[in-house]
This record gives C-alpha cells, sequence and structure tokens, in this order.
C-alpha cells in the first residue's frame, strides 16, 4: 500500500476535484434556463438582470449552503460513528439535531422575531438549542464518573432526541393552523437561503468545528478500537472524546440551523466514502466532508428540478435517494 | 302496501341521519367562516359554541370554545347539547361520534369562490333562514359582479399573491397557485396571478421561482397579529434583495392585513375589493 502521504494526496485531489464539478454545475442547473452571458453581462445593472439575479441570488447561495450543510453533516457523522464506537450513530443520535429543530420550532410557534446582522431569529433560535442540547448530553455523560461514558452518551443522547421530539410535538400542538405549517416544512429541510448572510454566520462556527476535527483523526482512528487502547498508546481520551463531541455537535448545530434537518448525509456519505478510501480518519475525515458537499449540491439540483410544480425539499431527496442506496450497499456486501 | 311503507320505514331510519329540527336554536359552529355566515343572516343569536379560531364578529367572544378543525373536542360539543353542528367535510372521526351520538350536523367543503355563496345558501336553508341565506349570497354575488365589472376590461397585471413566509426574510414563500378563492378574489380584482398555471391552493416559490415569475403587482397577506407600521416597512425591504422583480422596481409591493382573506365566508367580498383598489389604485376606491 502506498505511503499515507501519497493516499492523502490523491484522496483529496479526487474528492476536491468532484466538489468542484458540483459547485460549477450546481448553479447552472435550474428550472429555468438562463443565459450566462447576461449573468455577467457588465452592461445591463444588476436590478434589472433578471438572469444574473437567478444566478447570485436564487441559485449560488443555494449551492454554496448545500456545500457547507452537506460538509458539516458528513464531517459530523464520521465523528459521531468513530466517538460512538456505532456505525448507525449520525449527526441526530446526541440529540443536538433535534434540540436545534426545537429551537426553530419555538421560534416559529412564539412568533419570536428579531434580526442580528442579517441573520433571522429562527436560525438563532436553532443554533441555540443545539448548543443547549450538546450541553445536555454533555453533562449527564460526564456526572456519572470521571472522562465521558460512551454508553451513557448515547443512551442519554438517544432519550433527549426522544424528550426533544415530544417538545417539538407539543410545540406543533400549540401552534396556529399556518404556524404549524411553517414547522412541519422546517423539519423537512430546505437550502433555499434567499441571500448570503445566513451562510456568512454559518461559516465562523463552522471554520471553527473543522479546525477543531482536524486535529482528531489519528486519536479517532485509536478511539474507534476503544477508550482503553487508544489510552494505552498514549491518546487523551477525555481530551480527544471532549474536542469530538464539540466540534461535531457545533458543526451539526450550524448546518440545522441554516437548512433545517437534512437526512442522511451523515449517515450514508461516511460509510460510502470507507468504501473507497479505507477506515483510516486521516482519509475518511476531510474525504467524508468533501464528498458530503458535492453530494447535497447534486441532492438539491434534484430537489430543484425534478417537480414540475415547484420544488421537493432537499430533506425528502437526501433520503428517497440515501436510503434505497445504502440498502443496496448492505446487501451487496 | 303496509308492509312496503313499513320497509320504507325501517330504511330511512336505518340509513337516515338524526333529524334536524326546521329551526335549529343551538348551533355548534367548528368553522369561522360558517359562523360568519349565521352572523350575516341576521341568525347569530342561536348559535351556542363555536370553534377556537373564531373571532368575528365580536360578539362571538362571549361564546364557549369546543375545538378547532383539527382537534374538536366532543365531549364539550356533546355537554352544549346542540341541535345542529357544523362541520367541514374532512373531519371524518367527528362525524363519525355525532352520528353515533344522534346529533344532527351540517358538512361541507369548499374549493372555489362560488363555493362560498353556495355554501351560505346551503346553511341559510338548512338552519330555517332559506330567504336571508338567498339574499346574502345575491348580494356577496352582486357585489363581487361589480367589482369584476370595473377591473374586466383593465390590463390584468401579473400579481405575485403571498400570503405566507418567514418573517424579515424571502424564505418559504408561499402563494396562492391557480386554484382556490384566492385565486379567485385575484382574478376579480383584476390581477393575473403569475402562478395561476400551477393547479393547486398554496404553491412554495424559491427564490428561483420568484424571480422568473417577474410579478408587476405582490400583494402580501397578514393575519393573526396585527403588524405595525415600522414591522410592514421591514418586511417590505426584504424584497430588495430581489431588484430585477417589476414589481420591487416600481414599488408595487403592498402588504393587506385581516383575517377576510383566510376565512371563505362573506367578508370576501370586502377582501376582493381590497385587493382591487391595491392592484388598480385609479380604478377601484
Amino acid at each position: 500500500m502506498p505511503p499515507i502521504r501519497t493516499r492523502l494526496a490523491l484522496t483529496l485531489t479526487g474528492f476536491s476535484a468532484l466538489l468542484a464539478v458540483a459547485l460549477v454545475a450546481g448553479p447552472l442547473i435550474g428550472s429555468t434556463h438562463i443565459s450566462l452571458g447576461r449573468v455577467f453581462d457588465r452592461s445591463i445593472a444588476f436590478a434589472d438582470n433578471t438572469d444574473a439575479q437567478i444566478f447570485f441570488v436564487a441559485r449560488l447561495p443555494r449551492v454554496l449552503a448545500a456545500a457547507l450543510v452537506g460538509a458539516s453533516l458528513a464531517a459530523a457523522g464520521v465523528v459521531f460513528q468513530a466517538l460512538l464506537r456505532n456505525p448507525l450513530a449520525t449527526p441526530d443520535t446526541l440529540g443536538v439535531s433535534s434540540g436545534a429543530a426545537l429551537g426553530a420550532m419555538l421560534a416559529i410557534t412564539f412568533h419570536v422575531d428579531f434580526a442580528v446582522a442579517g441573520v433571522a431569529s429562527i436560525p438563532l433560535a436553532s443554533f441555540a438549542g443545539s448548543v443547549g442540547a450538546l450541553g445536555i448530553v454533555y453533562a449527564l455523560a460526564s456526572a456519572r464518573r470521571r472522562g465521558l461514558s460512551t454508553i451513557v452518551l448515547l443512551l442519554a443522547g438517544v432519550t433527549m432526541t426522544a424528550f426533544f421530539q415530544a417538545l417539538i410535538l407539543f410545540t406543533q400542538y400549540l401552534a396556529d393552523f399556518a404556524d404549524t405549517f411553517r414547522t412541519v416544512r422546517w423539519l423537512m429541510g430546505t437550502l433555499d437561503v434567499g441571500s448570503f448572510a445566513p451562510i456568512l454566520a454559518a461559516l465562523p462556527i463552522v471554520l471553527v468545528a473543522f479546525a477543531m476535527l482536524a486535529t482528531l483523526p489519528r486519536s479517532l482512528d485509536l478511539i474507534s478500537l476503544g477508550a482503553d487502547a487508544a489510552a494505552a498508546r498514549g491518546v487523551n481520551v477525555l481530551a480527544a472524546e471532549r474536542l469530538a463531541l464539540a466540534g461535531a455537535s457545533l458543526a451539526t448545530g450550524a448546518a440545522v440551523s441554516l437548512a433545517g434537518p437534512v437526512g442522511f448525509i451523515g449517515l450514508v456519505v461516511p460509510h460510502l466514502v470507507r468504501l473507497v478510501v479505507g477506515s483510516d480518519h486521516r482519509l475518511v475525515l476531510p474525504a467524508s466532508a468533501l464528498f458530503g458537499a458535492a453530494f447535497l449540491i447534486a441532492c438539491d439540483a434534484v430537489a430543484r428540478t425534478v417537480w414540475s410544480s415547484g420544488e421537493l425539499p432537499v430533506g425528502i431527496v437526501t433520503a428517497l435517494i440515501g436510503g434505497p442506496f445504502f440498502l443496496w450497499l448492505l446487501v451487496r456486501k | 302496501m303496509k308492509y312496503v311503507l313499513a320497509i320504507l320505514l325501517l330504511t330511512a331510519a336505518a340509513m337516515g341521519r338524526p333529524q334536524t329540527p326546521a329551526r335549529p336554536q343551538r348551533i355548534v359552529s367548528l368553522i369561522p367562516a360558517v359562523t360568519e355566515m349565521i352572523y350575516a343572516m341576521g341568525d347569530g343569536s342561536r348559535v351556542a359554541a363555536v370553534s377556537n379560531f373564531d373571532h368575528f364578529p365580536a360578539d362571538v367572544d362571549r361564546l364557549p370554545r369546543v375545538g378547532g378543525l383539527l382537534d374538536p373536542s366532543v365531549e364539550r360539543i356533546l355537554a352544549i347539547k346542540p341541535d345542529l353542528v357544523i362541520v367541514y367535510a374532512t373531519q371524518k372521526e367527528l362525524i363519525e361520534r355525532l352520528d353515533r351520538a344522534g346529533i344532527p350536523y351540517f358538512s361541507y367543503q369548499h374549493r372555489a369562490l362560488a363555493d362560498i355563496m353556495t355554501t351560505i345558501r346551503a346553511v341559510g336553508a338548512r338552519i330555517g333562514s332559506a330567504a336571508r341565506g338567498d339574499a346574502v349570497a345575491a348580494e356577496m354575488d352582486r357585489t363581487l359582479a361589480g367589482i369584476r365589472a370595473k377591473t374586466a376590461n383593465l390590463p390584468h397585471p401579473a400579481t405575485l399573491l403571498v400570503f405566507e413566509r418567514d418573517p424579515g426574510s424571502l424564505r418559504n414563500v408561499y402563494a396562492s397557485g391557480g386554484y382556490g378563492f384566492l385565486h379567485d378574489m385575484l382574478e376579480i380584482a383584476g390581477g393575473r396571478n403569475v402562478f395561476a398555471g400551477m393547479k393547486q391552493q398554496a404553491v412554495q416559490a424559491s427564490t428561483e421561482m420568484l424571480l422568473t415569475s417577474k410579478p408587476d403587482v405582490i400583494v402580501e397577506l397578514r393575519y393573526g397579529d396585527s403588524l405595525k407600521n415600522a414591522d410592514i416597512a421591514r418586511e417590505l425591504r426584504a424584497w430588495d434583495a430581489l431588484a430585477s422583480i417589476p414589481a420591487v422596481r416600481t414599488h408595487r409591493v403592498s402588504v393587506l392585513t385581516g383575517d377576510e382573506f383566510v376565512v371563505p365566508g362573506p367578508r370576501v367580498v370586502e377582501a376582493t375589493l381590497k385587493l382591487a383598489r391595491v392592484i388598480h389604485p385609479d380604478v377601484v376606491r
């Protein structure tokens, strides 16, 4: 097997090329035909140039949001699967996603209505919800003994998810008719963010999260074999686990607050990538982030074009494509 | 002959719904639109209870509430001892239970604007106010025809009728498709619905769809919470992000408030008039 540096270079080049193709093709695909010549025609005022507005206001923010959300969820999926030593773990497993959803539901239902630096109240409330959920789950997992108990973390996360779901249903029950409709649609996930402001607000959080995760691959390789084995090899398990939990949760919270809970990316993408590059986290983590971004851009392109009357919520497309594909992979092996 | 009659009567008894008295005195209306219809006929004094969503006329505030479209409380309805319950046709479970409890009900379903007048006549007939129901419906037909006559020969600007979106941004925009009473009201008011080709009541319009539909006029409907002028100004500014839309450039975006836009009852006439004033401000006053 070639040395890790070569494989890393090959992997990064391959998946970056894939993402580059998606980033270029994404804004060119849509329900209407636009002329690229007109899009970049500086002689037409931007306010009069519908093609340019479709390109820069409708499509480009969407594609960038898809890239950011896809990369965040896929990377978070890799980390949660290693941290919890469970192939079924997803960004939703620890309740972070449900906490974010609850925050959004509360903001919609009780008409919390303000904006900070162009970011509306719903994404802000949603991010606050994810941080709250992380805090609760973390406190529960570290309460019993020194260090994090993976099993308690997992059980606490699953329980918190169920508990948050109950609160979401209760909030929806209290909601007005039109608000209920909006909450249900929010839960389907959508990337039509409408401007660059929400993306720019989520970007720093995702970058911080990625910086935290970037230090982890070696530790994750060992932790996924078992905490004791990792400790024996000189890994500071507690520190690594804390960093992994915080980084993956921040990435998830930012992604969900930007686009709603887009399912399946965090589960399917890491497994697909492992089939190609093996299980070394130095490869899996960056490759998953890149492939997650490309995959969600592609799913959103399908969501935008496949339905003749309007658009499908992207969360429906990722699950409809990802679910059967994943099952096929399972059976094939 | 006797046998035939007996069989007929028995069959009728087995099949027939509980009989409504000719003039029910304790009406429970679970649909705000029908509550308004009954009040418009001058029979509000016979309404004994209303839904959680009833706000008009103000007189309904004194009445007990018995749940909503999705969660009617059968127990509270029974406690009112109604002699007629007005339900929507989709409330299948409630209808079954009313049947079992032997309580008469009136069930209906709305699609287009014309159905509202049909329902008013039917409700009038059912509660023993057929003449007044006919009069209310005929007056509505006359007024709507008057608005249509004023706008018929004017150019119909491409109009986007938004009834829901996230506050402060253009996310999750829902607009009227080419079907339903909002679409019909828009046409009578002299607008051409940009989503007329989509035969559904609600269209979720993405940013791209908003840009390509190129409306000359945008009307946003708000209901529930009343908006302050500052809020309305802020909501209008959200459209500036899509400056290539003709309506945005020519400042023909307006916000209309009032629940008459979402209650398909007698006040749809006022709602249509408000729409016409916004779309043809010079002609309709």
